[in-house]
């Protein structure tokens, strides 16, 4: 599904570069459940820009389901962002003036999906997240959980090829962490391929496989034993 | 120009503006005073153009009037300050020698320029009024509107020296009883019996104009007041296409001719030329409807600016919700679009709304100002100013909506996204 090879970026600050990524190879296969772990600057987020098509390497190559990423106009980004990706970040980024249902259908009016397939297609979404009865409120109405709850909705809403999460339990409690994560396994388990990037080890062992990132070169790549989030969801 | 008609693409822009209120109510003050200030302004403009001309329509806009005084230079043996007098031979010489004249009537009158109004009395009732000695011909030049059922002097009237008079409505009222038809009535104009044969409207045509003048045949104000071929002044109109400055100073030169005055005398007779007034007033209406159209323009353009700017404030704002959008597939031409035609949008909506109430304004002033004398008639602004205005505000809209969507477009989503 993701193939990475050899992917280097470095940023210019100012006079001296800072290198970032210090050729990075990877490969995640259709189904996986991938945590990248790593300290802060280590260069997870920066990768996962990266593979986001949020940001363009230096050099090396990515392959995405086959399709060869590599300079991509911004508007063939975006479109292969549409239908290639969903996103799920630590601080949510709902539209705080649309109701969750909006919220959700957006990806779908950027795929030009006629409204009320659109709206019909969200609520689904928003029904398997169980977040149905919220449909009209505002994201500023929900609880940090439920707007992760309804990011994931419209991260999956487009049914993308992979699902990219930034921290996706940064900025929340632990029961609630668990909450999401057991959402992530779920969509995990219907053969969805995730990508979770996270410092925290007891989300990273709810994963199928953790990497481990440090100063922009992987130093582990193994297969755990996924740890069901549901044991400690009630 | 698919997403200009697709339902999605407005309702994104509804949506965005709804909950942006305030936002949007100030953006749209601006353009809004602007269009409305425009529209006030213009037809305001307007409004006095056309009471000026409502004002002037009584009188031929080209009329002249020449009246004689006296001479100030010694010439072909008289003295200097001779007294010249015109007399009504002169109008037949005018009318011959200058053929841009289309009218010409010779006037008397008693009561005004210092001399003794007449003493008219009907019955026990009594008063002074002005009394003017007229041609038929004096109606082509000042329209004298007459009330139903009465007439101006005419030809016969003149031929036979009939007693007949035309009162004015004051005349009216102090000499007859309210409910009395006065038309067959008759008046004794010092000491004369004169039949009324009708009542004029007043109309300020000239300053000394009253609503008590009684006119009556020239013939017979020469009978009266021994006047025998003696003139007040002409009244005269040239035709339209004349150039009247032109006619008034051939006027004069064949005056001075006639009465034997050095022709660079200017003293000798004097004119007066309601042409060059009427002129100089339209200028004047001319220039106020061209400054209200800068001025108006000008605001349109302040108001606008002030869109782009609130927008551009507008698009910081909101970078991570564009970061967002462009994260879930937005394309930067489907952000462009909805930037741009959220400012179109927003200078429209104002736009309409300050032609309703700019159009609002001027029709509450227009009921406020009917009936006061004021040179004030339908205040209108004509349709293509409107949509000049229009077709402004669409494309400076545009441009000015291209500058925040621009910015909206050049921020890179990750730069959005990025936590703070």
């Amino acid at each position: 599904m993701i193939e990475i090879k050899d992917l280097h970026k470095s940023y210019k600050m100012g006079s001296n570069s800072l290198h970032v990524l210090k050729g990075i190879n990877f490969t995640a296969e259709e189904g996986e459940l991938v945590a990248i772990m790593g300290s802060s600057g280590s260069g997870k987020s920066t990768l996962l820009n990266i593979l986001g098509m949020l940001d363009e390497a230096d050099s090396g190559e990515y392959t995405l389901d086959g399709v060869p990423i590599k300079n991509l106009s911004e508007t063939k980004a975006a479109q292969y962002r549409n239908k290639f990706l969903g996103f799920v970040f630590q601080s949510f980024n709902l539209i705080n003036y649309k109701s969750a249902l909006e919220n959700v259908a957006l990806p779908l009016y950027y795929q030009k999906v006629p409204r009320k397939e659109r709206q019909e297609k969200a609520l689904q979404y928003l029904e398997r997240v169980g977040l149905k009865e919220w449909a009209t409120h505002l994201p500023s109405e929900l609880s940090g959980g439920q707007k992760q709850r309804v990011a994931i909705a419209r991260a999956m809403a487009a049914e993308p090829k992979v699902l990219l999460a930034d921290e996706p339990t940064g900025a929340l409690d632990s029961t609630t962490s668990y909450e999401v994560m057991d959402l992530i396994q779920k969509i995990n388990d219907e053969g969805n391929t995730i990508l979770v990037v996270t410092h925290e080890e007891d989300i990273a062992h709810m994963c199928k496989r953790i990497v481990h990132l440090r100063d922009g070169v992987i130093v582990e790549d193994k297969k755990v034993k996924q740890v069901r989030a549901s044991e400690y969801v009630q | 120009m698919r997403l200009l008609f697709d339902r999605n693409t407005w309702q994104e822009i509804f949506g965005s503006i709804r909950k942006n209120k305030i936002r949007t109510i100030i953006t749209i003050i601006g353009v809004l005073w602007g269009i409305f200030v425009y529209i006030a302004m213009s037809g305001a403009a307007k409004g006095m153009d056309n009471g000026f001309e409502k004002s002037f329509e009584t009188v031929a806009m080209n009329s002249l009037f020449a009246w004689a005084q006296s001479t100030s230079k010694p010439y072909s043996g008289y003295k200097t300050g001779r007294q010249l007098q015109l007399k009504l031979g002169d109008a037949t010489v005018l009318q011959n020698r200058i053929p841009e004249l289309q009218y010409i009537a010779p006037r008397n009158v008693k009561g005004t320029f210092g001399s003794a109004p007449a003493s008219i009395t009907r019955g026990s009732k009594s008063g002074n009024y002005p009394v003017y000695g007229d041609f038929p011909v004096f109606t082509k030049i000042a329209t004298k509107k007459i009330y139903d059922g009465g007439r101006f002097v005419n030809d016969d009237d003149i031929e036979q020296a009939r007693k007949v008079c035309i009162i004015g409505e004051r005349t009216q009222k102090e000499m007859f009883e309210e409910d009395e038809d006065p038309i067959g009535g008759y008046i004794r104009i010092d000491g004369i019996y004169f039949q009324v044969v009708g009542v004029h409207k007043f109309v300020q045509n000239a300053p000394f104009d009253s609503d008590s003048d009684i006119y009556i045949p020239f013939t017979t104000y020469r009978r009266l007041y021994n006047s025998g071929e003696n003139v007040g002044w002409f009244s005269m109109a040239a035709f339209d296409d004349a150039d009247v400055i032109q006619v008034e100073e051939d006027v004069k030169s064949v005056l001075k001719n006639i009465h034997r005055v050095d022709p660079t005398d200017e003293r000798a007779f004097g004119t007066f030329n309601l042409g060059e007034v009427f002129s100089k007033i339209m200028g004047f209406s001319k220039g106020l409807t061209f400054i209200s159209l800068i001025v108006g323009i000008a605001t349109i353009l302040a108001g606008i600016i002030g869109i782009g700017a609130i927008l551009l404030i507008s698009v910081k704002e909101r970078t991570k919700e564009l970061g967002v959008r462009r994260a879930l597939g937005a394309t930067p031409g489907e952000v462009r679009t909805l930037i741009i035609l959220e400012c179109l949008f927003l200078t429209l909506i104002a736009g309409i709304m300050g032609i309703i109430l700019g159009a609002l304004t001027l029709s509450i002033v227009n009921n406020a100002t009917q009936g006061i004398d004021f040179p004030y008639t339908n205040p209108t602004v004509p349709i293509p100013l409107v949509m000049g205005a229009f077709a402004l505000m669409l494309i400076l809209g545009i441009l000015i909506g291209l500058i925040p969507a621009q910015r909206a477009v050049s921020i890179r989503p990750i730069d959005a996204l990025r936590e703070e």
